[in-house]
């Protein structure tokens, strides 16, 4: 029987931190390279663990799918990382950040986690800094700040638009120290297929040598799983393209708890699709939002250029509706409001799929030159990608999924329901509720990783202390490698009518349609129909070619694929119960009178986290309920 | 709707490291003009695919030209004909009706071919291993505020630090030398105050894992041409004078 408990310190919100650090149990320096703590992914929150652990004596095993570990996507993040820093003198501080997150979490997330993470946002621009991260300075020499998001403050830290590329190389950095110091071993380009445990404790993992095609076992005193989000489940998203779930999901059908699955975030800045073989989607900059206007023709199917367009018959959707934050409103509510008006027949550009985001009017008052200077390289890729020059005609835009709030449950140790296997970053559910504010991505990371993690894992190893780490002859390896050797040959046996992507991408359909933006009661149960008969099809009909040894890309996409498949379900099957709108996940049945999320706090303020029971069996709901006992619960508003 | 084009493809394709490559003709129709490169090698492929032939193996993860895992010949340049930009950014509306592209891998000793268009890396993560970062263990550092970094020196750090480690640097470079990735990497943490500390020992030790694996650069300068970041031929100056001081420097603690 699973109880949840979120082992939460006690003392006031201020002090549970410095009070757990305090009562955790310490693995002595001298004892700590008795253990072994594997380590998969190496995103901000992978690498940043596995360097900071190494650090401390512990050896580390680290896994990536990747050539190098610098390729992570967490590399991809465009705008910035926030920290209660208060260097502008506006008023910010660790509890504001705090306050500031809960909130735009639509109140879905655990206090405790998120005061904790405002608490450690400020040592980690310290660490950052020290490790030579080229953050944007003022002339004097200090650190720049801007606004981001619609904060009330300036507390984004950034690099140019490549924050993310510049967080994540430092970790990188830390991490080749570390790999030269001999403290860990890295396996690159290799996929993991599967997490072992033993008598209920995590132990170790099955990999795929995507060179060789070999499966091996690895085991370990502890298993950290840092693998990211689960965004691709709708096919076409801002994620890389071999983002996956796999291995969340296979630690979830090994008993991890799975959370809030439902929880999406879309970020409404995105270039539409323009084809069917369109393979992903580019996020653009949501600081665009700050200078540039939203709007659709006001007559439906008008098939004009935004030039021949009157000034009276274009609709700026967002400033009519939300006069007092205009297009600056959070993003789930531009999200929302651009599906409606395409929905409605209003959709811009030859597939009417985007809205106009259009730059004239700044143009006019500020000169193109000082439009260059703020949004320059955010111009040049949109003409790269579309062939349109934006400082002629308005951008087209649409909204793409690109976060996921929801992710494997952990408790304040960042432990899964597995004890000895935890999860760190966007691959665990904890900090940012039903929404994520802008920046939050990067420091969340790094904070699992540098500051949260090194200290909590000294908990669970110190009474381990002597315990060998279970040898990979023991049965539990060799019935996990025969298991997953067998399911690698089933799938390159599929001889087919499509191929993998087809099947993906009929995936995404689905999922965009009924689970997307908005959802509904009829949708979902819809998609909970369809979903399985997608997977049964697949399972039985996809192609895959060439065989299990040696580089296979099909063989690796089909492991994930199959994957998104069963998770696709559970991702519905969560928004279906959810029968309220919060944050990123709106149900159309539980709105207000002007169309806002409307939550239910009476029945829904606490995280659902799923039980996997089995292929054939439905999935159990556990409840953790969520007690707010510094922040005040309060409708969102942005009119 | 998009603009349709017909191509004529030559593409590499070698089963290993080992294996004898050729190249396979493709007549690739229908070709969305607004698709990007590795788009329309996704269409090939599942044409391929349709037809059981094991699809072309090609790295590529973001497709946003950040993560630096895609790159390909293109007509004899690496990363195509479009200037500052990576393979995936590269869009087909570049090309013309009718038009041949060929497509190989990277060609370099350092970075044998995988598999078809996919290459192995990993010595330029062996450069960085040999000292590209400052030791700064994670704990409680000084307040970040507390070292001032003027901005034009951020500035060029970050010039520097943009590199993706893509590899076309040495792809492009007639002598398979790795001096723009070595040097940006090196130009980035040497301008900084906090890479002052190791900045003797990080050069001399990089620039020889460099050379371990990688040929001479003679300032042909085809490097910073290909680099879809544009990353400049100064930091190889940089590199080289640091280079020269660190000999000296690094002999002895007199010196210093």
């Amino acid at each position: 029987m699973v109880t949840l408990d979120a082992k939460i310190p006690d003392g006031p919100i201020a002090e549970k931190w410095d009070n757990h650090k305090f009562s955790v149990k310490l693995v002595n320096p001298a004892n700590k390279r008795k253990f072994e703590v594997i380590v998969v992914g190496t995103g901000l929150a992978g690498a940043s663990a596995a360097a900071s652990l190494a650090e401390l004596g512990y050896n580390v095993k680290v896994f990536t799918f990747h050539d190098s570990p610098r390729r992570a996507h967490s590399i991809a993040a465009q705008g910035g990382i926030n920290a209660a820093k208060n260097y502008r003198n506006d008023g910010d501080s660790v509890h504001r950040l705090f306050y500031d997150t809960v909130k735009g979490g639509d109140y879905r997330s655990r206090e405790a986690n998120v005061h904790r993470l405002a608490q450690v946002s400020v040592n980690i621009i310290d660490q950052c800094a020290a490790q030579g991260v080229p953050f944007a300075r003022e002339y004097g020499g200090l650190l720049a700040n801007r606004s981001f998001g619609g904060a009330q403050v300036s507390r984004t830290f950034y690099a140019r638009g490549q924050t993310g590329q510049q967080l994540l190389l430092g970790a990188y950095q830390a991490l080749a120290a570390q790999i030269a110091a001999g403290k860990v071993t890295l396996y690159n380009r290799s996929d993991v297929l599967d997490i072992v445990t033993k008598d209920g404790e995590a132990c170790g993992i099955i990999t795929r040598d995507m060179l060789s095609g070999e499966v091996h076992a690895h085991s370990g005193h502890a298993v950290v799983l840092a693998t990211g989000g689960y965004g691709n489940v709708y096919y076409l998203s801002t994620n890389a393209m071999a983002s996956n779930v796999t291995a969340a999901w296979r630690a979830h059908r090994k008993g991890a708890l799975f959370a809030n699955p439902c929880y999406t975030q879309i970020h409404p800045t995105c270039i539409p699709a323009s084809d069917e073989f369109q393979s992903k989607l580019t996020l653009m900059s949501e600081s665009l939002r700050n200078d540039g206007r939203i709007w659709v023709p006001s007559g439906m199917d008008d098939a004009r250029a935004a030039a021949e367009i009157p000034e009276d018959e274009r609709y700026y959707y967002l400033e009519e509706k939300y006069p007092s934050f205009g297009n600056l409103v959070p993003r789930d509510v531009a999200s929302r409001n651009a599906k409606t008006v395409v929905d409605e027949g209003r959709g811009v550009g030859p597939l009417k799929n985007g809205v106009y985001l259009d730059f004239a009017a700044a143009i006019e008052r500020d000169g193109v030159e000082a439009v260059k200077e703020r949004y320059g390289n955010l111009f040049d890729m949109y003409e790269r990608i579309t062939g349109e020059d934006p400082y002629q005609r308005p951008m087209r835009i649409y909204p793409a999924t690109h976060y996921t709030m929801g992710g494997l449950w952990v408790d304040y140790n960042l432990m899964t329901t597995v004890p000895g296997l935890y999860a760190l970053g966007e691959a665990n559910f904890s900090d940012h509720g039903a929404n994520r504010l802008g920046a939050s991505a990067l420091m969340q990371g790094l904070a699992d990783g540098y500051f949260v993690l090194p200290y909590t894992i000294g908990d669970y190893l110190a009474p381990k202390l002597g315990d060998t780490p279970v040898p990979t002859d023991d049965p539990v390896f060799g019935n996990a490698l025969s298991t997953i050797a067998e399911k690698n040959r089933q799938w390159t046996d599929k001889r087919g009518t499509h191929g993998v992507e087809h099947y993906h991408r009929e995936l995404g359909k689905i999922v965009w349609e009924y689970c997307g933006m908005a959802r509904n009661e009829a949708g979902l149960q819809k998609a909970l129909s369809e979903i399985p008969a997608l997977r049964d099809e697949f399972r039985k009909n996809v192609k895959v070619l060439g065989s299990g040894e040696g580089i296979n890309t099909m063989l690796e996409k089909v492991n994930r694929v199959d994957d998104f498949m069963e998770f696709a379900e559970l991702k519905v099957r969560d928004a279906l119960h959810r029968r309220e709108s919060c944050g990123g996940h709106f149900r159309e049945e539980s709105q207000t009178p002007e169309g806002e999320a409307l939550r239910d706090d009476e029945n829904f303020a606490y995280v659902g986290a799923w039980e996997w029971k089995g292929e054939d069996n439905e999935p159990t709901l556990h409840k953790e309920d969520l007690e707010f006992e510094t922040v005040q619960l309060t409708q969102r508003s942005y009119k | 709707m998009s603009n349709m084009l017909n191509l004529k493809l030559k593409i590499w394709r070698q089963d290993g490291p080992h294996s004898q490559g050729a190249f396979l003709d493709v007549e690739a129709n229908d070709i969305p003009e607004d698709a990007s490169f590795l788009e329309m090698l996704d269409v090939v492929n599942e044409r391929l695919i349709a037809d059981d032939v094991e699809p072309i193996t090609f790295g590529h993860d973001c497709r946003e030209g950040i993560c630096g895992t895609c790159g390909v010949m293109i007509n004899g340049q690496a990363h195509g004909p479009e200037k500052a930009t990576a393979t995936c950014q590269l869009h087909m509306r570049k090309f013309n009706d009718g038009d041949e592209i060929v497509i190989e891998p990277w060609k370099a000793q350092a970075f044998p071919v995988l598999k078809d268009l996919m290459v192995d890396r990993r010595a330029f993560d062996r450069i960085v291993e040999a000292g590209g970062y400052i030791s700064v263990p994670t704990g409680t550092p000084q307040d970040a505020n507390a070292t001032l970094v003027p901005k034009e020196v951020a500035d060029t750090a970050m010039d520097a630090a943009a590199c993706i480690g893509c590899g076309a640097c040495v792809a492009a470079c007639p002598n398979s030398a790795a001096q723009l990735f070595t040097s940006a990497k090196l130009g980035h943490l040497n301008v900084l105050p906090q890479g002052q500390s190791e900045r003797w020992k990080r050069t001399e030790a990089m620039v020889e894992t460099m050379e371990d694996f990688f040929g001479s650069c003679t300032n042909h300068g085809e490097c910073h041409d290909a680099c879809p970041k544009e990353i400049s031929l100064d930091f190889i100056a940089f590199m080289n004078r640091d280079y020269v001081k660190a000999k000296i420097k690094n002999r002895s603690l007199a010196s210093q």
